[in-house]
């Protein structure tokens, strides 16, 4: 499927070469826009409505904020979409495609084929805050912090046990020291102020990271 | 190093019979006890077939299999753990029963006996309460399947002695495990942070935030995890998540560990996991379908 490319910039998707941009033509039925100016290059898109699909790369906010919505009813060719990355880590081979609740399937489906063609793996989910990962691996991560905190178990000793016990790659404290406590602080935070729960809410030592980093 | 020679285990579930191929493997002698020997030969027919697997597989040879089987032993007399070491209770995860079962070994055992739980979600200090022998008391939490996970949490109880944990310890390692230190806490470290993940992606099902088979595949590729949260509760059973859940939340009323509805309606319609063809995917035989 022939797709068109356009960057705005400062991708967090794509910061660097991949075959995904590669891939893309100069027009296409198909348009992807990523970079942190997606949203304004989104609203001067010519024919948007004829296209097969329009996917946005997406921060944190919501496909709605985009889109607009009304009466649960909205949905278009306009998806979003995010790989998912861990603070400064390099970004994993998930994509997280927002749907709305009346998205075309045709749409859809171009999104997951070009995705797949490029080597990437795609999940899709409703227009949530914090999609699939962020929503779900946030409060572990802030629990793991406290718990650190109270003295639950040392820090090996909560990545060992983890690790043998569930299979995870890496523990969560060297998962986060890793890939930057403050941008965890981050994804956190917000999450927290949109959803209210308590879990959300930035661990301590995310708190302290994200203070350090600031003063600097 | 270790003093411990004998070993016994009280409970032949699941979780027993695997402690005792651990114990009997290392070359301890290893008593198992139940109160039925239905219970004890189920147990003994396991352990024969994974042994034998052991040995199609290369890891052991038959004489070593052969070995390890006449150190290990079953009884449904309590009295005949009285020359252990150390008895690991795997007993229902009760701590009515659990006292129980402690009351009667503190009976028969001699005093040098070290107790151990290999309770998930109960306070080590609390069961060991009601052993008789608060000091000589210790949490020892296997992994499932026990015969095959390195893992062990090992938590002190609040009257603990020192030289009782470091001798459980030793021992843990004799047995060629890994143990980890914690905190007598309810979940340990293990159940406490994957009980509340589970919740979790259930709760992501129940708000149509994805559907299961989207949210196993982001974790897996997103995270490197082995398994999706929800294919991990189809293999474990949402009555088993369901019991351990609750377990955890009226120790800690965390609003995390509250066990989501969707839970008890896939309960009542019998939508358990693997075992009964159906949970959040559905199976025939063992092939995964609407993944």
């Amino acid at each position: 499927m022939i797709y068109q490319l356009i960057d705005t910039g400062n991708s967090r998707s794509f910061p660097g070469a991949h075959p995904f941009l590669e891939k893309a033509e100069a027009s296409g039925d198909v348009v992807v826009i990523v970079g942190e100016n997606a949203a304004k290059s989104l609203q001067t898109l010519a024919q948007a409505e004829s296209r097969t699909a329009i996917l946005i790369e997406l921060g944190t906010e919501c496909l709605g904020v985009h889109t607009g919505e009304g009466h649960g009813r909205e949905g278009s060719n306009v998806l979003g979409f995010a790989r998912f990355r861990l603070g400064s880590a390099e970004p994993t081979s998930l994509v997280e495609v927002v749907r709305q609740p009346n998205t075309t399937e045709t749409a859809l489906a171009a999104a997951r084929e070009i995705f797949e063609a490029a080597g990437l793996q795609v999940a899709i989910c409703g227009d949530f805050d914090g999609r699939i990962i962020d929503r779900l691996v946030r409060p572990y991560f802030n629990a793991a912090l406290r718990r650190l905190d109270e003295g639950l178990a040392t820090a090996d000793d909560l990545d060992t046990t983890l690790k043998l016990g569930l299979g995870y790659p890496e523990g969560p404290i060297s998962l986060l020291e890793r890939t930057g406590l403050e941008h965890h602080h981050d994804v956190t935070q917000a999450l927290f102020e949109a959803l209210g729960d308590p879990a959300y809410a930035s661990a301590r030592r995310a708190r302290v990271a994200k203070t350090r980093r600031s003063t600097k | 190093m270790t003093d411990i020679r004998t070993v016994g285990v009280a409970g032949s579930g699941t979780m027993g019979a695997g402690i005792a191929i651990v114990a009997a493997r290392a070359g301890f002698k290893t008593i198992v006890f139940d109160t039925g020997t239905d219970a004890l030969e189920r147990a003994r027919g396991q352990t024969e077939g994974f042994f034998a697997k052991s040995v199609e597989r290369g890891k052991l040879t038959v004489a070593q299999v052969d070995a390890i089987m006449a150190s290990l032993s079953g009884t449904t007399d309590i009295a005949a753990l009285s020359a252990c070491d150390i008895v690991i209770e795997a007993v229902f995860e009760d701590l009515k029963v659990k006292h129980a079962v402690c009351a009667e070994l503190d009976r028969v055992c001699a005093p040098h006996t070290i107790f151990a739980s290999n309770t998930s979600t109960l306070s080590i200090t609390e069961i060991a309460a009601g052993s008789g022998r608060e000091d000589r008391f210790v949490g020892m939490h296997f992994c499932l399947p026990a015969q095959l996970m390195k893992l062990v949490e090992m938590s002190p109880g609040l009257k603990t002695s020192d030289e009782t944990f470091r001798a459980a310890w030793d021992f843990c390692k004799a047995m060629g495990q890994i143990p980890v230190r914690t905190k007598d806490n309810p979940g340990f470290i293990l159940n406490y942070f994957l009980v509340p993940f589970h919740n979790d992606a259930i709760r992501l099902v129940e708000a149509g935030v994805a559907a299961p088979a989207e949210i196993d595949r982001a974790v897996k590729v997103g995270l490197g995890y082995p398994m999706g949260p929800l294919e991990l509760l189809d293999l474990v059973g949402l009555d088993t998540h369901l019991l351990v859940a609750e377990a955890l939340y009226a120790s800690t009323h965390e609003p995390r560990n509250a066990v989501p509805p969707l839970v008890k309606r896939m309960i009542a319609a019998g939508q358990l996991g693997r075992k009964t063809g159906q949970g959040f995917y559905t199976y025939r035989g063992n092939a995964m379908f609407g993944g």
